[in-house]
C-alpha cells in the first residue's frame, strides 16, 4: 500500500493562520469494518488544499468506502479523520455543503428532469435562485444536455445520467471533490466536456477513485493504492 | 425556495406524474367499502359500526402510502442528497409528513363521500368528523413517517412498517373511532365528548411530532 506521511495531530486553535496549515484531508490509521470483514485496514493520508489524488485498487479494496467516509456519509470504525478542518464523524455538520460527491449510483430522482434535479439540489444547498438558474443552464450547456434537460432522468442513458450527476456534484462549487469513477459510462466527447468541470486547482482539492492506472493517475499529484 | 418547500414540491410533483400512491389508496378504500357492504349485508351504518368501518379502512389505505414513502430516497439516493446538504435533516421528516397529510386528505375527499353514499342516511355528522380526520391525519403522518424511516433502513421493511406502526396507532384509532361513534350516530351527531377526542388526538399529534423531530436526525445516520 502506498502511503504518505502521517498527519500531525491538530491543535485546538482554529485561527485563520492555523487553518491555512491544515491539510484538506488528513487520515491517521483510518479503519472501517462491516461486521467481521475489514474494508479499510488502516489508511494514512495527507492531502494539501488544491491537490489532486488518485485512489486506485481492485474491486472490494475499500475505495468507495473511503470516499463515503470522507463525504461524511459513513462513520469510520477507528482512526482519525479530518476533512476541510472538520474532525469526522463529530463535526460532520460543519462539512455539509462543502463537498461535491459523485458515487457509484447517481443521486438523481428518476421521475424528475435533470433541470428539476439540479434545482432541488440547489435548494437543499440554500443557493439563491437568481444566481443558480443561470449556473444550472451553463452547466447543462457545458455537458451538452440542454436539449434533454426537461426529459425524465429515467429516460436518459447511463452516460447522460453521469453527466447530470457530475453537474449536481459541482453545482454548489464545493471546496473538495470526491469522485467515484467519474469516467464511467462516458464517451470520449463527454469526457472532454467534463474534464474542466471536475479539475482540481484554484484551491479546490480532488480525490478520484479508479480501478486502474491511466488518465486519472496521470492527472494526479500522487496516487493512493488500496488493496 | 426553502429546502422544505423543495422536498415537499418534489414529492407532490412525482406523485402527480406517476400516480403511484393515491389511486391505489382510493381504490383500496372503495373496494373495502364494497366488501363491507356485502359482508355485513347492511345498506345503512351508524354509530360505532360506521366509525368501525370508516376509520380502519382509511388507516389500512394509508399503509399503502406509508410503505412507499421513502422508496425513492432509498433507491435513488435521496437520503445521501440530504446528508450532503447543509440543512437540518429534520426538514426531510417535515416534508414527508406534510406530503402524507396531503395524500390522506385527498384520499378522504374521495373515500368519505363514497362511504356516505354507500352507508349513511344523513351526512350531518361528517363536517365535524372532518376536523377529527384532519387531526388524525397529522398523527398518522408523524408516526407513519417515523416508522417508515426505520423500516426503510431494514431488510424486512415491508413487514416492519405495519408490525411496528399498527400498535402505535391504537390510541389514534380509539380517539377517531370514538369520536365517529358519536358524530355518526343514527339520531344525529352528539357533541358530548367531542372536545375530549379532539384533545386526545391533539396530544397524540404533539407527542409524535416531537418524537419525530428529536429522533429523525439519528435515524438517518449510517
Amino acid at each position: 500500500m502506498e502511503r504518505t506521511a502521517a498527519v500531525q495531530s491538530r491543535s485546538a486553535d482554529a485561527s485563520p493562520a492555523n487553518r491555512a496549515l491544515e491539510p484538506a484531508i488528513g487520515l491517521v490509521e483510518l479503519r472501517r469494518d462491516f461486521g467481521d470483514r475489514t474494508a479499510l485496514p488502516g489508511v494514512d493520508l495527507r492531502v494539501e488544499p488544491g491537490q489532486s489524488v488518485a485512489v486506485i485498487g481492485p474491486n472490494g479494496s475499500g475505495k468507495s468506502t473511503l470516499l463515503r467516509i470522507l463525504a461524511g456519509l459513513l462513520r469510520p470504525s477507528g482512526g482519525v479523520v479530518s476533512v476541510l478542518g472538520c474532525d469526522l464523524p463529530k463535526e460532520t455538520h460543519r462539512l455539509r455543503g462543502r463537498v461535491g460527491y459523485l458515487g457509484h449510483e447517481p443521486l438523481l430522482y428518476r421521475d424528475l428532469s435533470p433541470r428539476e434535479n439540479l434545482g432541488l439540489s440547489a435548494a437543499l444547498h440554500g443557493l439563491d435562485r437568481e444566481v443558480i438558474e443561470p449556473r444550472i443552464e451553463a452547466l447543462l450547456d457545458a455537458v451538452g444536455m440542454t436539449a434533454r434537460a426537461d426529459d425524465r432522468v429515467a429516460e436518459l442513458s447511463a452516460g447522460m445520467k453521469q453527466r447530470i450527476d457530475i453537474c449536481r456534484a459541482v453545482l454548489h462549487e464545493p471546496e473538495l471533490l470526491l469522485l467515484d469513477e467519474p469516467d464511467a459510462h462516458l464517451d470520449p466527447d463527454a469526457r472532454r466536456r467534463l474534464t474542466p468541470l471536475i479539475a482540481a486547482g484554484n484551491g479546490r482539492t480532488r480525490l478520484v477513485v479508479s480501478h486502474e492506472r491511466g488518465v486519472v493517475t496521470a492527472a494526479a499529484d500522487f496516487v493512493l493504492e488500496l488493496g | 425556495m426553502t429546502a422544505y418547500a423543495a422536498l415537499l414540491g418534489k414529492d407532490l410533483r412525482v406523485e402527480l406524474r406517476t400516480l403511484r400512491s393515491l389511486p391505489a389508496m382510493a381504490l383500496f378504500a372503495v373496494t373495502a367499502f364494497i366488501i363491507f357492504r356485502f359482508g355485513l349485508d347492511r345498506e345503512q351504518l351508524s354509530g360505532e359500526l360506521a366509525a368501525g368501518v370508516l376509520v380502519p379502512t382509511l388507516l389500512f389505505a394509508a399503509l399503502l402510502a406509508i410503505n412507499r414513502l421513502f422508496v425513492a430516497e432509498r433507491e435513488e439516493g435521496g437520503f445521501d442528497l440530504v446528508r450532503l446538504a447543509p440543512v437540518d435533516r429534520t426538514v426531510l421528516f417535515a416534508a414527508k409528513a406534510s406530503a402524507l397529510v396531503i395524500y390522506l386528505t385527498v384520499l378522504e375527499l374521495v373515500a368519505v363521500p363514497i362511504f356516505a353514499l354507500f352507508f349513511l342516511e344523513s351526512a350531518s355528522g361528517l363536517l365535524p368528523f372532518a376536523l377529527i380526520l384532519l387531526l388524525a391525519n397529522v398523527g398518522l403522518a408523524a408516526t407513519g413517517t417515523l416508522i417508515s424511516t426505520i423500516a426503510t433502513m431494514s431488510r424486512a421493511r415491508d413487514l416492519l412498517a405495519p408490525l411496528i406502526l399498527l400498535p402505535l396507532l391504537v390510541p389514534l384509532v380509539i380517539a377517531a373511532a370514538g369520536a365517529g361513534e358519536h358524530l355518526l350516530a343514527e339520531d344525529g351527531p352528539d357533541y358530548g365528548r367531542f372536545g375530549t377526542w379532539l384533545g386526545l388526538l391533539g396530544l397524540y399529534d404533539l407527542i409524535f411530532l416531537l418524537v419525530g423531530y428529536a429522533t429523525f436526525d439519528f435515524l438517518l445516520d449510517d
